[in-house]
């Protein structure tokens, strides 16, 4: 049965059902019991499972990931909260050196099953060091997965799969979306990854969204239609695995791409979608690719100066309308 | 503390297989058989031998880029220990992993590692398994003086002591962090009184005295495992050799012969010898007997590691995701 929840409320109740059947599962991070995160996403769970399973850390990131690590790898399966993405870089050799690497370079003897939940996005007057969205970073890094999803029903979906995943998974989350509502199946279930999702048809141009600018995306879509441009809306959902064939076949099917992601736009993850389909699919590109990014500058706090850096509707309308011009 | 006599005798093998392992991949090393990196642990075998012959093969370690001692304390075994380091495919890691990533969750070792500081946090997150799921299991953290300034170093002893996890953190200050000695990293002389800031026993041992180690070693560990805590033991030592092979003339840009010389007069091994013939322990013919019996072991080790095919190119692409 569907009712309508937040995001957040999404995610709880995935974190619950995971505690639930499986006892190895743990949650680790600054302010989760009590406070019950942050954005209220671990709420009521440590009442639930106590604090032996539900762990309100030392503002010690290095201490907390890497502890998930090892945890991991003797039989756990923790789920660290980062309060921002933005504190993940001072735990980042447990990120990179530690967790990606251990199943590799140990040859297989050793698994990591963990899930990093952080969060990205400006738009709540957090500045320049609680506001970034350098998700795309981790795509360089191999052995981890990394997904985005952009609405409750695949929170929920994603993160049941995501915590079963034998492997490190980076589970990126948009701090503006946490109170969007949808609709969410009561039982379990889960979404895989890897698999972008059509979240409008079109036969024009291929527009590539994740998280906050899919909703975005979508409204432009509509706005467009009117005018007759038929836009194919697709929600990538993960990075890694990267649904190559899914993008690759819109833009074959449509000749035109825009890719639309609120990390600043310098190796922003619209450039790896860009290579991909320069790479395999040129002979059907009709026109420039166009990337909707934020732009390469630190996030301002100002208020007019922060809206200015969030890529609005109107830039995904502009990028639209630049490519159309060669269609 | 009485140490029962076989125990003495089996930290005195520990000990001959470490140095003899480590002799041959210092010939190996030098005539261009092994690749890459290898950081040698000759001068401080009492350390691992002493603490690891306290531990059972569930009990957990983290180790360092210097951990072939540690790895053979724990119980790995020299074949694929080797193979490992000649980069071949039945090494420990397939060939994938080298000296520095030596590693094997079944015997508890959670691996080398070649970050300085990196095994602490992960050496936490072991405790905390054992706390919940394994209660009586311990989890041991190998690292070395200069780690004792990283960030993980005190984020891990401060994480450890608030949640009372059984983890053992083994400081070898062996008196350099690569080239800069303890007086120029740090302005301590004994690390293990930073135990006292994060509420937790701290222990300074001679780390070349194994029977020191040892007794300091089983108390923490007996502690830990009776969910007493963390405790710092800091084991003083010296590396005879360079950082690494190749480290030109064992160091010689950053300390003198004599220093070396002064420390090789206190090897942890001819130390032991003593002992055991003092007390009768062992005769000399014994003592040869061992290692006779470890040299042929290790030969046997290269001949498998030489024998080996390298992995095949086709294995880049496994083990990114499991």
């Amino acid at each position: 049965m569907s009712r309508v929840i937040t995001y957040a409320q999404a995610i709880n109740e995935a974190l619950d059902y995971c505690m639930e059947q499986d006892d190895r599962v743990i949650l680790m991070g600054e302010d989760i019991g009590k406070y019950g995160g942050i954005f209220q996403v671990t709420a009521g769970l440590l009442d639930k499972f106590g604090s032996e399973r539900v762990i309100d850390t030392p503002i010690s990131e290095a201490a907390f990931v890497g502890g998930a690590v090892g945890a991991a790898m003797t039989g756990l399966r923790p789920v660290v909260e980062v309060m921002f993405i933005d504190f993940i870089t001072v735990a980042m050799d447990m990120v990179v050196n530690q967790m990606a690497k251990m199943h590799y370079m140990f040859g297989g003897r050793a698994k990591v099953p963990m899930v990093l939940r952080v969060n990205i996005g400006a738009g709540r007057g957090t500045a320049a060091q609680h506001s970034q969205s350098f998700h795309a970073i981790f795509q360089h890094i191999p052995g981890i997965k990394i997904v985005m999803p952009s609405t409750p029903h695949d929170a929920k979906g994603m993160m049941i799969e995501a915590i079963q995943d034998d492997n490190p998974v980076l589970f990126v989350e948009h701090k503006k979306i946490y109170i969007d509502k949808g609709e969410v199946p009561e039982e379990a279930y889960t979404v895989p990854f890897g698999q972008a999702k059509v979240a409008r048809p079109g036969k024009d141009l291929t527009l590539v969204a994740t998280l906050n600018m899919v909703a975005k995306s979508l409204a432009v879509a509509e706005e467009m239609a009117a005018q007759g441009v038929d836009i194919e809306v697709i929600d990538l959902r993960s990075l890694c695995p990267l649904d190559r064939d899914g993008v690759l076949d819109s833009v074959r099917k449509t000749g035109a791409l825009v890719t639309a992601d609120e990390g600043c736009k310098t190796g922003n993850l619209g450039a790896e979608l860009a290579a991909l389909v320069t790479e395999y699919a040129v002979e059907h590109l009709r026109a420039p690719i166009v990337r909707v990014a934020g732009p390469d500058t630190p996030v301002p706090f100002s208020p007019p100066l922060e809206q200015a850096f969030i890529p609005s509707e109107e830039d995904v309308k502009k990028a639209v309308s630049r490519v159309m011009e060669y269609l | 503390m009485e140490i029962p006599t076989e125990s003495v005798r089996e930290l005195y093998r520990t000990m001959v297989v470490i140095r003899a392992f480590e002799e041959k991949v210092q010939d190996l090393y030098a005539r261009g058989h092994i690749p890459g990196l290898a950081h040698l642990y000759i001068g401080e075998e009492a350390v691992a031998a002493g603490v690891c012959a306290s531990l059972e093969p569930k009990d957990y370690i983290t180790s360092t880029h210097r951990g072939h001692g540690h790895v053979i304390a724990k119980g790995a075994d020299l074949n694929p220990m080797m193979a490992e380091l000649y980069g071949k495919a039945t090494g420990y890691c397939k060939g994938k992993g080298g000296s520095m990533h030596i590693a094997d969750v079944d015997l508890g070792i959670l691996g080398a590692n070649g970050i300085a500081g990196g095994g602490l946090p992960i050496a936490v997150g072991a405790g905390l398994s054992c706390k919940l799921k394994h209660p009586g299991q311990v989890a041991v953290c190998f690292f070395g003086d200069a780690s004792s300034n990283n960030g993980t170093f005190h984020e891990s002893m401060n994480f450890a002591a608030v949640h009372r996890l059984p983890v053992i953190f083994v400081c070898e200050n062996n008196g350099y962090g690569i080239s800069v000695s303890q007086a120029q990293h740090q302005v301590i002389q004994d690390i293990a009184i930073r135990a006292a800031a994060y509420g937790m026993p701290g222990v300074t041992v001679d780390g070349n005295d194994v029977l020191a180690v040892y007794e300091a070693a089983a108390q923490a560990i007996e502690q830990a495992r009776d969910g007493g805590g963390p405790t710092l033991l800091e084991c003083k030592t010296y590396r005879w050799r360079g950082h690494h092979e190749g480290d030109p003339n064992q160091g010689a840009r950053y300390r003198t012969k004599e220093e070396i010389e002064q420390w090789q007069k206190k090897c942890p091994i001819s130390r032991l010898e003593k002992h055991l013939t003092k007390t009768k322990t062992m005769s000399k013919k014994q003592m040869q007997g061992i290692w006779d019996d470890v040299e042929k072991e290790v030969d046997d080790s290269i001949a498998f590691a030489e024998e080996s095919p390298f992995p095949p190119l086709s294995e880049i692409q496994q083990d990114v995701f499991a």
